[in-house]
């Protein structure tokens, strides 16, 4: 168990932590034309969790997403979906008043609070920037126990940013660096285009002394995780978010596995070294 | 798993083995033992004696499997069943939970506990340690399957040592047999010479002494012990099969581009055979189910298979689609990741992959293969290459 | 004016490690340059007679295409070099370059450094060497985003 494993002893009686808990939609939003965001009241008024975690979103088939909202703010949860599949699809027809099926949190969590005193890199590829959202609601939540903070995010047109408004609250905040970059942009874009990992050397960061979370692609996570190093970012200050297959979340089904470890329990953060052996070999 | 004491054994003569079936169902126990079924030993439910297997055996190889009657008296002279004892501790399908929408109103309520109290008849060692490996899957950290739990807390367990070999085991190299160690609440050995047929039984628990005590029986003496002793030591001899497991985590670790996968992915056909004959595998999928008008819905739990092709899809595709890696998988799974995982082995060395594999693929074949063609192995002698 | 330069040449990375002798070659071709917000710094298609070590703003590189107008394909900033088909025959552009801000950046007389590194072989040869990483950089940014590893079926 590293200091990141959230502690959670439940009891899976087969029957208790594979039932949701049916939710209420209070809100819906569109982020883009794929993406949207839903947020629900908990049945029970409050819904903890650790930055980073995911829940299993029930409707009429289960999905994991990982939780986006305010780690701070208990009384409502808050998921960013991407449309890609059947139940993303059917979600995204949901409106305020529909119920959704809630399983979780699962998993580990960002390294948030093992991190102060250190320079704070988040780096977020497309879809990638809603599990580093509560994270960056806490550590501005709690920035004077940070040192620099730096937000990276690359996606691929302009179109498909997400979460603008907040994204320019942030880069207007004195003691926060934002840049962001798309894959490529009509001529209107005045800001930049090109993958994420030009960013890094404009960014303001003592490597020596920088935790960095990263959320992409698999190959965008390979890459910035090279640069990083590159810089003299030891290995051990790096975390990432995997992915894989899930069915039930709790480590029973087995189809989330990557070599002996299990995402749903042993992730989705994971230091890189504990990942480094699979993470670079081959269909795992 | 139950710890065991040691208890005196005694010898039960095979016209009264009978007994042990009234003995059990006096307790209420539903008794599952092996019987003859299409051609194979299924694990079924029995009422006395009569219904077990007496005077078949089985010859078994990579890809064959035959029952052949030998019209001798005993009782358990066959060796690995096709299925074996997961399916009633880890249903192949179990219903989770169903639901109903009223309206506005949701309702969910769970599925059908486990309601029958268990007696297991002629538990092998290797399927005892499976049951073993199995409770370590389940009963874990941080979440524990507590349907499994209730469903294995009650068993009843008379074990059977093992007496001949069957064509593919190899459950001694494995440590996980012949003889049955730990875990039982009786233990058999079937002894038939040209005069007697016998069995000697031992309680491992209280319940099991129990159980003998109802039981005619009678004192065990020196010879006895003995006779039943040596032929469970001759089998683990007879062995055709066996696994090197010295450094095999590191081993099957580090060799994830070796060419022998390549090799058996040109013969495998992702049946998924092996994933279901084996008393270890325990992969799921959930299904989903509603009825037209979306007002009830259930959820249910399946075996699955880590062979079948969207085991691992996402995002538009599988990560592990080739048939290398899905074989890969398996094996190094088997014997290097479920010992990160569960400090343990995932083969008891059952054979029964071997047998039931439609192309004939031997998992310690294929294990020795990697061995002989480990670059990183210092006692070969071949110039390291670049990798 | 061009001695005014060199201190700021002297400290770019892309120009490090040159000894003097090829520093003040260099020089003899620099010059200082400002473009405007939305001002055009070439076109495709154009001679390609300069290259520019951006010193402050950011430049798009832009492509356009009949229908979708023109799409950018690359920016650069601060630091970043903006040009190397001076280097390369025909020495034609092949990409737009447009200020998307104030922007403002030492120019180089390429027509004038392809002389001076075709008499001094040494000069060419420490120019390419850090050219071609400029390049490969450039490409592996570019084969990456080829990926399109953001859609929603790519293998993300």
């Amino acid at each position: 168990m590293t200091a990141t494993e959230t502690d959670r002893t439940a009891v899976m009686n087969t029957f208790s932590d594979m039932m949701p808990e049916f939710f209420r939609i209070v809100r819906t939003q569109k982020n883009t034309h794929d993406t949207f965001t839903i947020e629900l009241e908990p049945p029970s008024k409050i819904f903890s969790f650790e930055p980073g975690q995911f829940n299993m979103l029930y409707h009429f088939g289960e999905v994991p997403i990982s939780i986006c909202g305010d780690p701070a703010d208990r009384g409502k949860l808050v998921h960013t979906i991407r449309a890609v599949g059947t139940v993303t699809r059917a979600l995204q027809k949901l409106k305020k008043g529909d119920a959704i099926g809630i399983r979780g949190p699962f998993g580990t969590h960002w390294p948030v609070n093992e991190s102060f005193g250190s320079d704070i890199m988040i780096i977020a590829g497309g879809i990638g920037l809603p599990p580093l959202r509560p994270s960056i609601y806490h550590i501005l939540a709690n920035r004077e126990k940070y040192g620099k903070v730096v937000l990276l995010y690359g996606t691929r047109t302009p179109e498909d940013i997400l979460y603008r408004k907040e994204l320019e609250l942030w880069r207007s905040r004195f003691d926060m660096e934002v840049h962001i970059t798309v894959d490529r942009a009509s001529s209107d874009w005045k800001g930049n285009v090109g993958v994420v990992t030009t960013l890094i050397p404009r960014s303001h960061f003592d490597p020596l002394n920088t935790v960095a979370m990263l959320v992409g692609p698999e190959i965008m996570m390979r890459f910035t995780v090279q640069e990083l190093q590159k810089r003299g970012v030891a290995a051990e200050n790096i975390y990432i978010s995997m992915e894989r297959n899930m069915k039930c979340g709790v480590g029973f089904c087995g189809h989330c596995q990557c070599g002996p470890t299990f995402i749903c329990k042993d992730g989705p953060v994971y230091p890189y070294p504990a990942i480094k052996d699979v993470f670079v070999k081959r269909e795992i | 798993m139950k710890t065991n004491e040691q208890t005196q054994p005694v010898v039960i003569d095979g016209k009264n083995f009978d007994a042990l079936f009234r003995a059990l169902s006096k307790r209420g126990y539903d008794i599952i033992g092996p019987t003859v079924q299409e051609g194979a030993i299924v694990y079924d439910s029995i009422s006395d004696g009569s219904a077990l297997p007496s005077g078949w055996t089985d010859e078994q190889e990579a890809g064959k499997y035959r029952l052949v009657n030998k019209k001798d008296k005993a009782l358990f002279g066959f060796s690995s069943s096709p299925q074996s004892w997961k399916k009633f501790i880890h249903p192949p399908a179990l219903k989770l939970w169903e639901s109903k929408r009223n309206g506005n109103r949701i309702t969910i309520s769970a599925g059908p506990a486990a309601q029958q109290k268990f007696a297991f008849v002629g538990v092998r060692a290797c399927d005892l340690s499976a049951i073993g490996v199995l409770d370590k899957v389940f009963v874990n950290s941080p979440f524990t399957d507590a349907g499994y739990q209730s469903r294995r807390s009650d068993i009843l367990i008379i074990a059977i040592n093992c007496t001949k070999s069957g064509g593919t085991c190899f459950c001694a190299s494995m440590n996980a047999g012949p003889e049955v160690s730990a875990g039982y609440d009786i233990v058999l050995t079937e002894v038939i010479t040209k005069d007697r047929h016998y069995f000697l039984a031992a309680g491992g628990t209280k319940p099991g002494v129990e159980i003998i005590k109802d039981i005619p029986h009678a004192e065990a003496d020196v010879y006895e012990i003995e006779v039943a002793a040596e032929l469970v030591a001759k089998t683990a001899g007879e062995m055709k099969r066996k696994v090197d497991t010295n450094n095999i985590r590191e081993i099957l670790f580090r060799n994830s581009e070796n060419n022998r996968w390549n090799e058996t992915a040109k013969r495998c056909l992702t049946c998924a055979n092996c994933t279901m004959v084996c008393p270890t595998c325990f992969c799921t999928t959930i299904e989903d189910f509603t009825d037209l008008t979306g007002k009830e819905a259930s959820r249910v739990r399946k075996w699955d298979s880590c062979f079948t092709m969207d085991f691992t899809y996402i995002h538009g595709g599988s990560i592990r689609s080739s048939v290398y890696s899905r074989y890969r998988q398996w094996l190094t799974h088997k014997f290097a990741a479920w010992q990160d995982q569960f400090e343990t082995y995932g083969c008891v060395g059952c054979g029964r992959c071997i047998t039931w594999c439609p192309v004939g693929i031997d998992i310690t074949e294929e294990i020795q293969a990697i061995r002989n063609t480990d670059k990183d192995n210092p006692s070969i002698t071949s110039t390291k290459e670049n990798r | 004016m061009m001695e005014t330069l060199e201190p700021l040449l002297v400290e770019h990375p892309f120009l490090k490690g040159l000894d003097q002798k090829h520093i003040q070659l260099i020089t003899g071709c620099a010059s200082n340059v400002r473009f405007d917000s939305g001002q055009i710094i070439f076109r495709e298609g154009e001679e390609a007679d300069q290259f520019y070590i951006i010193r402050q703003g950011k430049v798009a590189l832009q492509i356009y295409t009949p229908g979708r107008g023109s799409i950018i394909i690359d920016t650069l900033t601060d630091g970043e070099v903006l040009g190397w088909s001076w280097l390369i025959p025909p020495y034609q552009w092949r990409f737009d370059a447009v200020a998307t801000e104030l922007t403002r950046a030492i120019a180089l007389d390429g027509k004038c450094l392809r002389n001076k590194c075709e008499a001094d072989h040494d000069l060419g040869y420490e120019l390419l060497k850090r050219f071609s990483s400029i390049v490969e950089s450039r490409l592996e940014s570019t084969r990456i985003r080829l990926l399109d590893i953001y859609d929603s079926n790519g293998n993300g």
